[in-house]
């Protein structure tokens, strides 16, 4: 949920751009990490890894827990990676493969 | 008690009533009670204080006032990173107190306001009636209300739900 | 090769104190993060600092950010190098990196690493649900980008970090279920502990958290008390109701560039677990390099600016800015650390050095 109002600061938010997420178009801000956008949007689940859902975690590009395919690019740390139109986020399982897309 | 606080968060009532002003003192208008216990490396309380009423010894010593020299302007509740200092006013009569304490919550009260008084535990003590409303940029966020509330929750009244 | 006088890898508090102090003794700095902008984790403490006027008390770390910057900004002699992943320091302080999608490097002659801190893990059952998060990532979601990270949350542990960021979550209008802390007592300053206590979140002491509950997220957790060593006490099991998990059980240094260098590293439980050794002026054993802030040294952010400033000045001197004015500036920042430290809070800051020096 976006925070409308609060007592000490002002939020500055880039223009409302769409992009998907396992199909499903969504709203986000651009520049905001992709990360953020899925929260607001209510989507906690970003990865599968060893079987088990992983999430957003540091926020620092530091843990590894958010990496997602991001454009056909998998292993990008939606934490901190910039939200652009049109991106095409898909929950990633597994490692990601250097040929491209996620390992199945 | 420092027991009680190290564990619980909340000031016993005994290390309270130990800070307050003589009876003089308190009998003659507003002043402030610096409810910082531990010591920590911290003085803005005394480098914002116009009157010169804060002194500290050290940075990491606890604040004294000099209720000789304090007016309870509430010029460092606003200032005080830990929102620690609170103005005490029990000359209005009628069996009430003002209770002047920093507020960065929303929403903000309005004057003639009638809110929970709520105690250090969060819970609520009482009804509080809001008479001074001050915020701005010079507060920086910290807004700085006075509520007036029942004088019996000198010690218990510390913050509101509004 | 592009060669300067002083590298700060890292742009928070530490690092842009060091670049400013070095910088204005007249010596050309770099200052590279990895970020998009500096600032590191101060672009989100919306609270107001501790400390003397001196190190800016009582102004909102989001405030300091903002003159930082723009000190940094307006100085002619640092370079700032954002989106810039320092990738390895080799022999003769050759710095490699990657700028963006570039490759780069350059050689310094003195570098001051100021790369901060990562939040540590606690270990319980199902701790890497989504809506376990650490409490820097809760504080960056809410006061950078303004999003609450859940409705309910229960904070593990009341150090600092864990009431300031409660009290925060209460201004994003989030509920606090309670503050579990495993020690006997309130680890934070309990003015911070007082605040969240009146505005009606619980602080359970000698209690933790032994699972998380939910298959695709956290629905809930399971808390459990704790004995005096330590360990869960059984039959004491109880449930809430939570959707997020927020850890604050303290942070470990980055200093993994440090070790590239070659610097004496030491396990200093005091000061967050490996850190370079290092004297008084913050110079490592590697020759040149410099560390400041929570790289070194788990401290608050004040403490890390006024590192900062010794370490850019320490840098300074050593490429020949050693005038006496430089010195005494030093000298005057070294006293002011130690008048910081001095106090009740700070004794296990100088437990944690006093046994660097001693293991030597």
């Amino acid at each position: 949920m976006r925070i409308e109002k609060h007592p000490v600061l002002e939020y500055e938010h880039g223009k409302t751009v769409q992009f998907t997420f396992e199909g499903q178009t969504l709203e986000g801000y651009e520049g905001e990490p992709i990360a953020a956008a899925l929260h607001a949007n209510g989507v906690r689940e970003l990865r599968e890894h060893h079987g088990r859902p992983r999430g957003f975690f540091c926020a620092i590009g530091n843990c590894s827990s958010c990496l997602m395919e991001v454009n056909g690019v998998p292993n990008v740390r939606v934490c901190v990676e910039p939200l652009k139109s049109g991106m095409v986020v898909k929950l990633q399982k597994g490692s990601g493969s250097l040929m491209g897309g996620a390992e199945t | 008690m420092s027991g009680t606080l190290d564990s619980t968060g909340i000031a016993s009532r005994e290390m309270f009533e130990k800070l307050l002003p003589s009876a003089q003192r308190r009998a003659k208008g507003p002043y402030v009670v610096m409810e910082c216990y531990e010591e920590i490396p911290c003085n803005p309380c005394s480098t914002s204080c116009a009157f010169h009423a804060v002194k500290m010894e050290a940075l990491n010593k606890c604040p004294g006032v000099d209720y000789d020299a304090c007016t309870g302007c509430g010029s460092c509740v606003s200032r005080c990173p830990g929102l620690a200092c609170f103005v005490i006013n029990e000359t209005v009569g009628d069996g009430k107190i003002d209770i002047t304490i920093p507020y960065e919550m929303l929403p903000v009260p309005q004057k003639g306001d009638i809110v929970d008084a709520l105690g250090r535990d969060g819970f609520v003590v009482g009804k509080a009636e809001i008479v001074r409303v001050l915020s701005g940029p010079k507060m920086d966020h910290t807004n700085v209300i006075t509520m007036r509330v029942d004088a019996s929750l000198l010690y218990d009244a510390r913050s509101i739900r509004v | 090769m592009k060669f300067t006088d002083v590298v700060v890898i890292g742009g928070g508090p530490a690092g842009m104190s060091a670049a400013l102090a070095a910088a204005e003794t007249g010596v050309r700095v770099t200052i590279m993060d990895r970020w998009s902008e500096l600032g590191g984790q101060l672009i989100k403490q919306t609270h107001r600092f501790f400390g003397s006027e001196r190190e800016r008390a009582g102004t909102r770390g989001i405030e300091i950010v903002d003159i930082l910057r723009k000190q940094i900004m307006e100085n002619p002699r640092i370079e700032v190098k954002v989106n810039t992943d320092v990738l390895g320091i080799y022999s003769d302080r050759v710095i490699s990196y990657e700028e963006g999608d570039r490759y780069g490097h350059m050689t310094a002659e003195k570098i001051i690493i100021s790369t901060g801190a990562a939040e540590k893990m606690l270990q319980f059952e199902n701790n890497d649900l989504p809506g376990v998060y650490g409490a820097g990532a809760v504080q960056t979601l809410m006061n950078v980008y303004g999003i609450q990270p859940g409705q309910k949350v229960l904070m593990i542990g009341a150090g600092n970090i864990g009431l300031i960021v409660t009290y925060q979550l209460l201004q994003a209008g989030v509920n606090v279920v309670a503050i579990v802390e495993a020690a006997p007592r309130i680890g934070g300053y309990k003015v911070h502990a007082s605040k969240v206590r009146r505005m009606g979140v619980p602080i359970y002491t000698k209690t933790t958290v032994k699972a998380a509950l939910g298959d695709t997220h956290v629905t809930g957790a399971v808390l459990c008390d704790m004995d005096d060593r330590f360990q869960l006490v059984p039959g004491t099991e109880r449930e809430v109701e939570v959707d997020t998990i927020c850890l604050s059980v303290g942070l470990a240094p980055l200093s993994e560039l440090i070790s590239h260098t070659g610097a004496k590293m030491h396990y200093i439980p005091q000061l967050g677990g490996f850190v370079p050794e290092r004297n008084e002026n913050l110079e490592t054993t590697a020759p040149g390099v410099y560390v400041a802030g929570d790289v070194s040294c788990i401290e608050e952010a004040t403490a890390a600016m006024i590192e900062g400033s010794i370490a850019g000045l320490s840098a300074a001197i050593a490429t020949g800015m050693n005038r006496p004015d430089v010195l005494k500036k030093r000298d005057e920042w070294i006293e002011q650390l130690n008048i910081l430290r001095s106090g009740k809070t700070g004794q296990k800051i100088r437990d944690g050095l006093a046994l660097m020096a001693k293991e030597g």
